[in-house]
């Protein structure tokens, strides 16, 4: 079974994060790591791999750096990854994204595609579905659990009060919330073997695209203005001398919940 | 913007929320593909309903309604199209970008009749102002940004016979399986959520943690050191991995707050919390807070919220 891993390099959430003066995610004053909800999907995918064979392909579209995230991936086990990047990427929107990574994909052969349910930056939720309607493949997402069944696959779609299960022919595409398993750590084994591993690198023109298709010009979407929403400040605290439930009670009266 | 087009699933807060924000910019046809779908968008003041019939869509995942609505959209040609920002909004969001090449956001929390949106973003540490440059204005509305207000209507109805293609019958549900969560609202879309945290201390302690949130209509969330500890299911869990919410009520008990947690929370209107340690970062956040224990505080206000009922 051939699985092919999308992720995306992300700047840390747990630190402050900012756009730059373009309006852009800023990601050279971040720490950037691989984005949160993207290691339950490569643990997912090297489960899959360890129960039923086959490969583990990372995609990656983003700058150089976002090498280090690819490296990761290949610690952690992932046979080989392909990083799309090129200058003209800065800037696209999701839908130039899911072109780019389209592309890349159409060079590969893959049973399963496995995503995050959302980027940790973004968190638009939107990537599967792009390409599902890009590539013609069923997508299954927001699952917590992938088996196997017959031909296809068998998954349980998260829901509020409960969950659904679905199935899927092959080829498909899934997205994983983090309920699904407990990511891996990179062993030194790992790490050391993660440096002999291939990683293709791609530009736009290898993927066919012409960069005028994709990139800041190329948005369908533009942000005008980005303000920090002021921090919030705490209000009144108190300790409990006996009376603290009933305070607490009075507040929610005062604020009409009750 | 006169002609706005807004999905209407069967249920739930966020399409009331949407239709309301719909109203806001034009005129509103909402799309339902069943009765209580077509009488939310009536009382939610739409001017058409497109009653969809479409034999045989619920046993399949996404792709049939969003051919219905991709269909529609060509057909109808809207200035605006919005969805409620759940899980099916965002998939129904995606299908219908590529389908019709247009710009799209997710997760409005604003718009307005110029086509300028609002959205938080980096968990609600920046507001965005944003514009579709391309196609229409297609977006998603965030769940609890819009309050919903009912304008009753009496909309002109046009049945829309769909047959549901075989490439759409691909990803089936097999199988519906509720959970135990009671009554309870949806996290996301919850007006209150009442959370615990690893200061609840065991899974069957929360079940303190659900009568408050019970006493107060709301829903059950937890913290990822809750539901690491097993305290509760992983997928109650608010902060940045889990569920973002925003309610008008957040209430915090045995969270310290650390920032995993207050990105998925800090929206939130009006937040309370509850905690023994007084330099817990989430006292630092909230609207009200006592320190102290949440055995003896939690069980006392539920007490004093039941008298006041």
């Amino acid at each position: 079974m051939n699985i092919v891993v999308l992720v995306k390099q992300v700047p840390d959430s747990g630190l402050a994060r900012r756009l730059d003066e373009q309006l852009r995610v800023d990601r050279n004053g971040a720490n950037n790591v691989m984005g949160e909800l993207d290691e339950y999907a490569v643990e997912a995918a090297l489960q899959l791999k360890e129960a039923h064979g086959g490969e583990v392909t990372v995609v990656t579209v983003g700058p150089d750096q976002a090498s280090d995230t690819v490296r990761k991936t290949l610690a952690m086990g992932a046979d080989k990854a392909v990083h799309v990047v090129d200058d003209a990427i800065a800037g696209s929107d999701a839908l130039a994204t899911s072109k780019i990574l389209a592309a890349a994909l159409g060079r590969l052969e893959y049973d399963l595609i496995v995503a995050g349910a959302e980027s940790t930056d973004s968190g638009m939720g939107v990537m599967p579905h792009l390409l599902a309607a890009r590539l013609g493949v069923p997508a299954a997402t927001g699952v917590r659990k992938i088996e196997l069944d017959g031909d296809g696959i068998k998954v349980e779609h998260q829901r509020d009060n409960g969950y659904d299960v679905l199935t899927a022919s092959l080829p498909a595409i899934v997205s994983v919330w983090d309920t699904i398993n407990t990511p891996r750590y990179s062993s030194l084994k790992g790490i050391m073997a993660a440096k002999r591993k291939p990683v293709e690198t791609l530009s736009l023109s290898d993927l066919g695209i012409d960069p005028s298709e994709v990139g800041a010009g190329a948005a369908a979407t533009e942000v005008r203005s980005a303000t920090d929403r002021p921090e919030r400040t705490a209000g009144q605290i108190v300790a409990d001398e006996g009376e603290g439930g009933r305070a607490l009670a009075e507040f929610l009266a005062v604020e009409k919940f009750i | 913007m006169a002609d706005i087009l807004v999905y209407v699933p069967n249920s739930g807060k966020s399409a009331a929320e949407t239709l309301t924000l719909g109203r806001s910019l034009g005129q509103v046809s909402a799309v339902a593909f069943d009765d209580s779908a077509a009488s939310l968008a009536a009382e939610y003041g739409a001017a058409k309903v497109y009653r969809v019939t479409a034999e045989g869509a619920d046993d399949y995942f996404v792709d049939p309604k969003a051919s219905v609505l991709i269909d529609l959209a060509g057909r109808v040609g809207p200035d605006a199209f919005l969805l409620p920002g759940t899980d099916e909004g965002r998939a129904l969001v995606a299908r219908l970008a590529v389908a019709l090449d247009s710009g799209f956001l997710t997760d409005v929390s604003g718009l307005d009749a110029e086509g300028t949106a609002t959205q938080d973003i980096f968990a609600g540490a920046t507001v965005t102002t944003s514009k579709i440059t391309k196609g229409i204005n297609l977006a998603t509305v965030k769940p609890g940004a819009v309050n919903a207000e009912p304008a009753p209507a009496e909309p002109e109805t046009e049945a829309v016979d769909a047959a549901v293609a075989e490439t759409d019958k691909r990803v089936k549900i097999a199988e519906r399986v509720d959970e135990p969560a009671g009554d309870r609202p949806g996290l996301a879309e919850a007006d209150v959520v009442v959370s615990g945290g690893r200061g609840v201390g065991s899974a069957e302690d929360f079940a303190l943690i659900e009568r408050v949130a019970d006493a107060l209509g709301g829903a059950v969330g937890a913290s990822r050191a809750a539901t690491d500890a097993g305290y509760y299911p992983h997928k109650f869990q608010v902060g940045q991995t889990g569920t973002t919410v925003s309610p008008q009520l957040y209430v915090a008990a045995g969270i310290s707050g650390a920032i995993q947690h207050r990105a998925g929370m800090q929206t939130s209107r009006v937040i309370v919390a509850v905690n023994k340690d007084v330099d817990a970062p989430i006292f630092g956040m909230s609207d009200f807070g006592v320190v102290g224990d949440l055995f003896q505080v939690l069980p006392q206000a539920l007490e004093e919220i039941e008298k006041r009922k």
